[in-house]
């Protein structure tokens, strides 16, 4: 076999369910682990928060890892462009516990936050505990002290969690570093043949996973709002499927299949509705699917396209596209189809709606004209739509779930790539692959 | 060296799917005609405008070899210019019954992804429109759109684009 299975398990709860799900993709083709996305800053904010990180003392019998609990953390704050972690080489001192800090000496180093901490073996005997405190430098209190326990295997995660904690502690809104992202990268493989891979990522760029792999397109990938199943649309058949793939089982089911599209799902906030666009009447059309029922409703009843529905944070309204008024804008309906009205007024086009905060941002490709089409938000708030990134062909934005940042796609000579953009605009990355044209990235929800 | 071994053979099983899925797609070229009889009266010679003649789908002086209608940016209507090649493989389906043929429905690359599939049936449907109105059985076609997921010109740049949207005319029967 060809797996390794360290480099596989990105947490030991699900090792077994990846498993499956490898097992089932080796039916289908020789594995080969995808690239691995490496994340680049272009911009940081001014000023960004002076933090050190110290080193965790490991005190646990297991072996220890190549990248060390601290070094993951430090890797997401700075990340974040918010926060400006401490080499640990200037480190002059290693304090593990509170008792152990001299905060003279980091208040000459000019850090504004400490965090230090152990990795033990779990008090039960499984898996182990990242036990961390956060103090500030400037007045020696401890600001965040936790236990955190951690499954077999679930170290790297276990940082993910501790990283969105300092988030929340000294920005205010939580982190959103426990996730990770769908993106769907195509390698050119002879000829004109082409072959689409559905990745499914840390947030971090670590451990891809092939969920599935074609030689027919792969696209809209939507997690569902647990974490656990991803809906996607396949051409495997040579036509439109609309998949939900379930991550842990690799439990395939084709929720639709009708003659003409069946395109962009999205899972209703509760995760038993899909939201689909499908042209069996004719032209593309809002339904929903009851996924425990399978009944259908369709929302929309339009000779226009109307298609990339997204869901209010309440699940009352949906959000989608239609070209009913010539161009395609964004539009909104109640739930049930009711109610519908139009949203963006501003630019020629806007499609494809992104949610964040709570309804009041809307991430859309937005265009002027016909040539570039870049990402945009749409306050609803302010009525007020910034353009956000620089491209000329940039789509397919995604929404952080803490709102903080939007991914999207990009075109970089003539190579497809993902990039992501705060949403006040001023902290940029690029999160680029070896090899292969990469899209259609989606941000999933916390993973709990 | 393992890898590469694994990355061969991993290209191998593309292609040879690949090729499976071709043969779904494009029929292999009719069968040679059986030979004449020994004493021909008049010899059998292909006719070009001959649209009920399935041997004109690969014979390069006619209309019928011709499958691609191409359309203007965010357009769907079939240009006159195309009509005629619409009007010959209308005569061709009409005449042959156990003909079924997939419209294949594309885009550019500018635009959101399901908003292109959208685009991409309306060009689908605007070639279906023309031949059921010119008497195919609507039972003979069927409409797929691609969006803008296979294009057949890679750059972005209105050469290019213009090459992208189109309507291909695919016989999985003839």
């Amino acid at each position: 076999m060809f797996l390794n299975e360290k480099s596989i398990l990105s947490s030991a709860t699900t090792a077994s369910a990846w498993r499956g799900l490898l097992v089932l993709a080796l039916l289908a083709l020789p594995l080969l682990a995808p690239a691995q996305l490496r994340i680049e800053i272009v911009d940081g904010v001014e000023g960004a928060m002076p933090i050190a990180v110290v080193p965790f003392a490991w005190e646990s019998e297991m072996p220890q890892p190549a990248s060390g609990v601290a070094d993951i953390i430090s890797a997401n704050l700075r990340r974040s462009g918010l926060f400006e972690p401490m080499a640990q080489a200037q480190m002059v001192e290693r304090p593990t516990r509170p008792p152990e800090v001299r905060f003279g000496t980091w208040r000459l180093l000019q850090v504004d936050h400490l965090v230090i901490g152990r990795v033990l073996d779990a008090p039960d005997g499984v898996g182990q505990e990242i036990e961390y405190h956060l103090l500030d430098v400037h007045s020696g209190r401890i600001l965040l002290s936790q236990a955190l326990p951690v499954a077999p295997g679930d170290l790297r995660f276990g940082a993910h969690r501790v990283s969105d904690a300092i988030y929340e502690a000294l920005i205010g809104i939580p982190g959103a570093f426990a996730t990770r992202i769908a993106y769907v990268v195509v390698t050119d493989i002879g000829g004109t043949d082409e072959l689409f891979e559905l990745v499914v990522a840390d947030a971090d760029g670590y451990n891809p996973q092939t969920v599935v792999r074609n030689t027919q397109p792969l696209l809209s990938p939507a997690w569902s709002p647990d974490g656990r199943r991803l809906a996607y649309v396949s051409f495997a058949t040579g036509r439109s499927n609309v998949i939900v793939q379930d991550l842990f089982t690799g439990q395939t089911d084709i929720v639709s299949s009708s003659r003409g599209i069946n395109g962009a799902p999205a899972f209703s906030p509760d995760g038993r509705r899909l939201a689909v666009s499908l042209s069996a009447g004719g032209s593309p059309d809002i339904w929903v699917i009851d996924l425990e029922n399978g009944r259908r409703q369709q929302l929309t009843h339009h000779w226009s396209i109307n298609t990339e529905p997204a869901w209010s944070t309440d699940g009352q309204r949906i959000f989608f596209t239609s070209d009913r008024a010539g161009r395609p804008q964004i539009h909104v309906m109640n739930a049930d189809g009711s109610n519908l009205e139009r949203v963006t007024f501003e630019g020629r086009f806007n499609a494809r709606p992104s949610i964040g905060m709570e309804d009041r941002f809307l991430a859309v490709i937005h265009s002027d004209g016909d040539n570039d089409f870049r990402i945009a938000i749409y306050d609803r708030e302010n009525d007020r739509l910034r353009v956000l990134s620089n491209g000329r062909l940039d789509e397919s934005p995604s929404f952080a779930p803490n709102g903080s940042m939007v991914l999207y796609a990009a075109r970089e000579n003539g190579r497809g790539v993902l990039a992501a953009v705060s949403a006040d605009g001023r902290i940029r990355q690029r999160l680029v692959a070896s090899e292969g044209d990469v899209r259609e990235p989606a941000w999933s929800p916390i993973i709990r | 060296m393992k890898t590469a071994l694994r990355f061969t053979a991993l290209l191998m099983l593309v292609a040879f799917l690949a090729a499976c899925a071709r043969d779904v797609r494009e029929e292999p070229p009719a069968p040679e005609p059986p030979p004449p009889p020994p004493a021909p009266v008049e010899v059998d010679r292909l006719d070009p405008r001959d649209f009920t003649d399935a041997r004109n789908l690969d014979n390069p002086d006619s209309l019928l070899s011709q499958r691609t209608i191409y359309f203007e940016f965010d357009r769907s209507n079939v240009r006159a210019q195309f009509m005629p090649i619409v009007d010959a493989h209308a005569a061709f389906i009409r005449a042959n019954p156990s003909a079924r043929v997939i419209l294949e429905g594309h885009t550019d690359e500018r635009g959101s992804r399901e908003y292109n599939l959208g685009l991409g049936e309306r060009r689908g449907t605007s070639v279906q429109d023309l031949l059921v109105a010119s008497g195919v059985p609507a039972r003979q076609i069927e409409v797929v759109s691609f969006g803008k997921e296979r294009p057949v010109c890679r750059e972005s740049n209105e050469d290019c684009w213009q090459r992208n949207r189109r309507t291909e005319i695919v016989y999985t029967a003839r």
